[in-house]
């Protein structure tokens, strides 16, 4: 087909470890918008990266225009019509708009001195194609982000790209300014640019694209015309199935209630959600990324203000709490991105597991390093992790032992609750097993644990009982046998289907 | 598109706001001029200013250097020292080769000393705060070893004439500082090497994505930097007609101080040789007010940490407002 502009083909990207991708191939037609879905880490940035020239693929090729293509850079690629709109925005704040759309590659004589008025004349030809309200002389820092978002866009009209690819281009816009970018890519699109657009957002992507392509773990699991498809049989290329692990268990003694949430709400983030978890038990939360898992944990730790709903605490009605107070009832949150949230990576594994509990370990503000070391042991012994000794920098082990020292520094404030957020993400396979046996240990030592996954079937395997989590409300409720791979697509992609039609 | 539209184009009025807060020092710069006019007779006289401008020169000459590494995010803390080695060389190699030769090759040491720095910071990734704090220290001490530990004194009189040229009351350093400021602000704003300065610092990746050379361009900044501190020290020995080995000691400090007081961002990304001016020349009108005040010594340093914090304070406050 002539009408391709990029083709993509067998490109394989090895990282230490990781596999990013593996013999991906995939093409983009002039006046089309292509989507590009899969989970986090499905290798859709790597992707991308590797068509800006950000990264080198190891195997493969890229034919652009009909001619195999070498992308040295991100500039390179931008010269050659190939723009990648970050979801970070790539710009200076300080700089005008002028400035920014042709960031690096002003005109200029050959003295290096600007030609600021064709600078201007061009940048205004491209900001008046789009339709922008704002002028080229205006400083990028005081716009608003949808406006940053249109300056990057100007680079298209500028570099007369070919190709242009959206990377969660609607994170941080309202709805008006969706429509505004729906708008323009509309506009593109009618004049023959080739678009790709990355997103987690099911709707969108049903409205804008001509195309959709699934990554799951760097291979490709199909390119499938939207008109043609529907929600689940994305949702469920997507999810797919992957290897069954051996998942342990918790035996189901429950005691006490520990938790019961009700009707707890938060404007644009969840509403109505109700649940309670037992002593001894395992509750797993499911559901794909953006559906407000980690934002009902972190709000009921504390992190975020609820707008509304009650929390009520081993049996006692308590107000919503700060995350301190949590702590002191005896809740623990494990956070997703461990390197930002969970640990000092410049300290070792003795220092970052008493860091929370600093009054348990110190006498008169003075450390009780023997204490402190004794700490360390018992949960290295406990958790079997890796590492030289005590003052090993946490920077320097793999990313399992790294959560293992995240999970130690939550048990030794002996908890009740713990929450763990996206517990073997990134993690290996021998390292998270042992994560999931970790998880067994504590509920039948009578901890209550919430586990939040997007891996199928690491929250059936290691959850007594699973709650779907889909836009934002809890769709669906699984336990015994019913807990099953089947049931748990549906309630996340029918969901979505109601809320997209 | 109506939400798609700069909200911060208002009226003139809003405009000029906007413009006095974002030069907030030459508002600072008035009120220290009307002040001390009020309170010394001899402050507002064509004598004094013609002073006042050439003892700030000296920072000034330092400061535009300084202020192209600033903006770039990164500081320079070797320019006192260099200053000395310049000085001590255009004087001490007078004797063996003639006057000119002995300024250019002091010259020369300069932009030498700061391309070395900014090789080290642009190849080591090291913060530049460390490579030239070394600097400092390094070319310090080598500066007492070439001078044997003395001032070194011109022979040939004549050499403390060059600079004695006046325009009115202005002097040939005066007239220099503010050429270069002004040909310096021209390649902020009308060159690529400008529009680099800003982008580097400002957002380094994105600078980096678009295809800018960062390293080559920060190596660029530190030769200027410390070919504009050669200049200085070279002036500077003229005017004395002597290279003391301590020369321009702790003048680092007085010209990062110039720089943030004008209001360049110590983060980078921000700033002008406009705002440069404007801060030199604030601390040249508080050195000198200060003294014809006869105030003491140690009451001069007070009033001058007290300034600047408290301009500084004042930069928090308003750009705060701004980002509202």
């Amino acid at each position: 087909m002539d009408d391709v502009i990029l083709k993509v083909e067998g490109i394989t990207k090895t990282f230490p470890g990781v596999k990013a991708l593996d013999d991906v191939s995939f093409d983009i037609r002039r006046g089309e918008v292509h989507a590009l879905v899969g989970e986090n880490g499905a290798g859709k940035s790597t992707l991308m990266k590797a068509l800006a020239g950000l990264h080198k693929p190891d195997q493969g090729q890229i034919i652009y225009q009909g001619a195999p293509t070498e992308v040295t850079g991100p500039l390179d690629a931008r010269q050659k019509g190939i723009l990648l709109i970050h979801q970070e925005l790539s710009l200076s704040p300080e700089l005008s708009v002028a400035e920014n759309i042709y960031l690096g590659a002003w005109p200029t004589n050959r003295f290096g001195v600007l030609k600021k008025r064709e600078l201007r004349r061009n940048a205004s030809a491209a900001l008046q194609a789009l339709g922008c309200g704002f002028g080229p002389d205006v400083r990028v820092g005081t716009l608003s982000v949808a406006m940053q978002q249109m300056v990057e866009i100007a680079r298209a009209e500028a570099f007369r790209a070919n190709v242009v690819i959206f990377d969660e281009p609607t994170a941080s816009l309202t709805d008006t300014e969706k429509e505004q970018l729906f708008h323009t890519i509309r506009g593109l699109k009618a004049r023959g640019v080739g678009i790709v657009y990355i997103s987690h957002k099911m709707d969108e992507i049903f409205d804008i694209t001509d195309r959709i392509t699934v990554l799951r773990d760097g291979k490709v699991q199909g390119t499938v015309e939207t008109a043609a498809t529907d929600l689940n049989q994305v949702t469920r290329m997507m999810i797919g199935r992957t290897l069954d692990a051996y998942f342990v268990k918790a035996k189901a003694e429950f005691g006490e209630e520990v938790l019961r949430v009700d009707g707890l709400s938060k404007q644009g983030l969840f509403r109505d959600v109700s649940f309670s978890v037992r002593e001894g038990e395992v509750l797993g939360l499911y559901g794909l990324v953006g559906a407000g898992r980690s934002e009902v944990v972190e709000t009921v730790f504390g992190v975020r203000k609820a707008d509304g709903g009650k929390i009520t605490w081993k049996g006692g009605e308590i107000d919503l709490p700060t995350p301190r107070q949590s702590i002191d009832m005896g809740m623990a949150l494990v956070p997703e991105s461990r390197k930002e949230q969970g640990l000092v990576l410049m300290m070792g594994g003795r220092e970052n597991t008493s860091l929370p509990h600093l009054r348990l370990f110190s006498e008169l503000s003075i450390m009780n390093r023997s204490r402190e070391l004794a700490t360390f042991e018992k949960y290295r012994s406990a958790l079997s992790i890796k590492t030289t000794g005590p003052d090993q920098a946490v920077s320097q082990l793999s990313g399992g032992n790294q959560q293992k020292f995240v999970l130690a520094k939550w048990l030794c404030a002996d908890p009740k609750l713990i929450i763990l957020d996206e517990p073997t993400r990134g993690i290996d396979v021998g390292s998270k097993s042992a994560i999931h046996e970790l998880i067994a240990d504590l509920a039948e030592q009578g901890l209550a644990v919430i586990v939040i996954s997007s891996e199928m079937p690491e929250v059936l395997g290691v959850s007594h009982r699973v709650l779907t989590m889909s836009e934002g409300a809890i769709v669906a409720e699984f336990e015994g046998d019913d807990m099953t791979e089947e049931n748990l697509i549906d309630a996340v992609s029918h969901h979505r289907g109601e809320a997209a039609a | 598109m109506s939400s798609v539209t700069d909200r911060r184009t208002g009226s003139p009025l809003h405009n000029l706001l906007n413009l006095l807060l974002r030069n907030h020092i030459w508002v600072f710069l008035a009120l220290t001029v009307v002040v001390f006019s009020l309170a010394s007779p001899y402050f507002l006289t064509i004598n004094n200013v013609g002073n006042i401008l050439t003892q700030g020169a000296f920072i000034g000459i330092l400061a535009i250097g300084m202020t192209m590494v600033m903006i770039d995010g990164e500081i320079d803390l070797s320019v006192g020292a260099i200053l000395a080695l310049a000085s001590a060389l255009a004087i001490g190699l007078q004797d063996h080769m003639g006057v000119w030769p002995a300024v250019f090759l002091g010259l020369m040491s300069g932009a030498a000393l700061g391309f070395v720095n900014g090789t080290l910071v642009a190849l080591s990734g090291m913060h530049s705060f460390i490579v030239t704090l070394g600097g400092l220290i390094g070319i310090r001490g080598l500066v007492f070893v070439y001078s044997g530990e003395n001032a070194l004194m011109v022979q040939d009189f004549s050499y403390t004439e060059i600079p004695e040229i006046y325009l009115g009351p202005i002097s040939l350093t005066a007239i220099l500082f503010f050429v270069l400021a002004l040909f310096f602000q021209w390649v902020l704003s009308s060159t690529r090497h400008g529009r680099e300065t800003y982008a580097v610092g400002d957002n380094i990746e994105a600078a980096h994505d678009a295809g800018i050379n960062v390293k080559r361009h920060k190596i660029i900044n530190f030769t200027i930097c410390g070919t504009l501190a050669a200049i200085c020290g070279i002036l500077l020995s003229m005017r004395l007609g002597t290279a003391e080995p301590n020369a321009g000691k702790i003048w680092e400090l007085w010209t990062i101080i110039a720089v943030v007081l004008g209001g360049t961002r110590l983060q980078g990304g921000f700033g002008s040789m406009w705002m440069t001016i404007g801060g030199v020349l604030t601390l040249a009108v508080l050195r000198n007010g200060l003294r014809l005040l006869n105030t003491p010594n140690y009451v001069e340093l007070m009033v001058m940490g007290g300034v600047l914090v408290l301009a500084l304070a004042l930069d928090k406050l308003l750009n705060h407002k701004e980002d509202r």
